[in-house]
């Protein structure tokens, strides 16, 4: 059961580009991709579109379609009317190369200001332990697969271009939240805190937790927590008179 | 103005969104209730009668610690004599920073009310963004310190809630419409302060060894629980709280009589 699908696809590049309208024959229970791929094929040979797994896993393909950050391969022709317009458009945070490919290398800079895991000398037979329930906690943050949604959709530096040097975003954030939740890393707690110190940026309205397409809740989970560590430090009466009774201002124990 | 959707390199889209689906209609939903909400609890507040109607007292009022508040309904003795407003607003203070601060609160009104986004993937109106790093908004950190208070505001409606198992007369092992309200305003109350993201982190969170503190992991698996359903306890408390309150004006003013069930 096929049908004719109206297609709006970005085409262009940095120096100027328009919306170009397409029809093109799709099959029932094929994806957004699928449909890019057929224009590709069979009317724009030279239009550049971003891809590799098209199983949801490498996080590439990531656009906008009808406006809003998915993955071209992860959205099912199914989700739209078969006479509604599909409009995809690159994502609009970064640097656009050409047509629906951007530049996401902002995102590979804020992953070097990260500091590497650095685990706890092994125990005497050479290895690490960690219990389950500790295990356990960081595993979701480990589904990341970089697609970089969350960070298109952040409206600190999608709507401001000027705070992108000061803010490393959700899924940096997540890597922080990392960190500072695991038990045999000794990697600073402050320096950590800090170099999150776009955290403060953040004002929790959760869009990087409503695209991602892993289903993190990277507010609730890893933003949120951080911003308490923060308070923890700097704000929370009770904490900071427990640390100077306890002398435990290197928590790093608990 | 900084440069935003048409930033260096970026692909020259005019269109602040292309979003095609009903995406103001959560804004402005929220905006309406939220809107309703404040001019209702303000001229509830400002009055400063009509509060107290045996053997409720209205939770907008409680405790009554001032030497204004009507008879019977000061709990806690009136230890404030210095205030001449409505015994409201001393009270007030606590709930109204503690939902003002919350984390749940702030998405809700960062987007209805400041637009700061009006949705995801819809351009903000404003020129110059720096979130929750300067003054005033930099105070939202003192969350916790509402949840402190938050907690001794709870245990004060429990408290209010047990006394409405009275009559008019001051006895025991009576119940009314008002009684049930006033349980299920406090239940909602305590759903909704316990699910707290600072709670959650006070319990649990913030350490770094689950393992190593069976007990707290537990406390923390059970807080994270309602935190997840934190926003909808968020919304029925604020109901259920003008319900009481309302409930106790209307009983007050003599609209309506409470209807008793033993
Ligand atoms: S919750 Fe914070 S990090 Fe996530 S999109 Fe919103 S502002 Fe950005
Ligand atoms: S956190 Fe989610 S949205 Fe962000 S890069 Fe990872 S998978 Fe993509
Ligand atoms: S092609 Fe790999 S995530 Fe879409
Ligand atoms: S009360 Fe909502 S997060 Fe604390």
């Amino acid at each position: 059961m096929g049908y004719d699908l109206s297609m709006r696809l970005w085409r262009g590049d940095r120096s100027g580009g328009e919306l170009a309208d397409y029809v093109v024959a799709v099959e029932e229970g094929e994806v957004v991709l699928d449909a890019i791929h057929r224009v590709q094929a069979t009317q724009a040979g030279d239009l550049a579109v971003r891809w590799n797994c098209k199983a949801g896993k490498c996080g590439s393909c990531s656009a906008e379609i009808n406006g809003r950050p998915r993955l071209l391969c992860m959205t099912r022709l199914s989700d739209f009317e078969p006479e509604e317009t599909i409009t995809v458009t690159p994502m609009r945070t970064f640097p656009v190369i050409r047509d629906l490919v951007t530049d996401v290398s902002y995102n590979y800079e804020k992953a070097k200001e990260v500091p590497a895991f650095a685990p706890t000398p092994p125990d005497k037979d050479g290895n690490r332990r960690m219990m389950q329930a500790d295990v356990e906690r960081g595993q979701e943050f480990r589904k990341c697969i970089e697609c970089f949604l969350c960070q298109d959709t952040c409206h600190v530096i999608r709507d401001h271009d000027d705070n992108k040097s000061s803010f490393a975003g959700p899924r940096f954030f997540l890597r922080y939240a990392e960190l500072d939740m695991h038990p045999l890393d000794t990697n600073d707690r402050r320096k950590l805190a800090q170099g999150a110190a776009g955290l403060g940026m953040c004002n929790i309205t959760k869009c990087c937790t409503e695209v991602c397409p892993e289903h993190i809740k990277i507010t609730d989970n890893a933003i949120i927590p951080m911003k308490e560590r923060v308070v923890d430090r700097r704000y929370d009466p009770v904490v900071w008179l427990g640390s100077k009774i306890l002398r435990r201002e290197q928590r790093n124990e608990t | 103005m900084t440069a935003g959707l048409l930033g260096a390199g970026r692909a020259r889209i005019p269109q602040k969104t292309l979003r095609k689906d009903r995406w103001w209609l959560a804004p402005a939903a929220t905006f309406v209730v939220f809107a309703a909400f404040v001019v209702y609890a303000t001229w509830r507040a400002f009055t400063g009668e009509l509060y107290y109607a045996k053997p409720y007292l209205s939770p907008f009022y409680s405790p009554c610690l001032t030497t204004e508040c009507l008879e019977g309904s000061s709990d806690f003795g009136s230890p404030i004599t210095w205030w001449a407003l409505s015994p409201a607003l001393i009270i007030l203070v606590f709930p109204l920073g503690f939902r003002m601060t919350c984390y749940y609160y702030r998405k809700a009104y960062y987007r209805a009310f400041w637009l700061s986004p009006p949705a995801c993937a819809v351009a903000e109106p404003h020129g110059k963004y720096s979130g929750e790093t300067r003054f005033p908004l930099i105070l939202q950190n003192l969350h916790r310190w509402f949840w402190y208070a938050a907690v001794a505001v709870g245990a004060v409606l429990t408290f209010d809630a047990v006394l409405a198992f009275r009559n008019e007369d001051g006895e025991w092992g009576h119940m009314g419409l008002g009684t049930l309200i006033f349980v299920v305003n406090v239940v909602l109350i305590w759903l909704y302060t316990l699910g707290c993201h600072s709670c959650r982190h006070i319990v649990g969170g913030r350490l770094r060894h689950f393992s190593k503190h069976p007990v707290r992991y537990r406390l923390w698996g059970l807080v994270s629980k309602l935190n997840e359903k934190h926003a909808r306890y968020a919304w029925l408390s604020l109901f259920s709280v003008a319900i009481a309150d309302l409930y106790v004006y209307l009983l007050a003013r003599g609209t309506i009589e409470d209807l008793r069930f033993f």
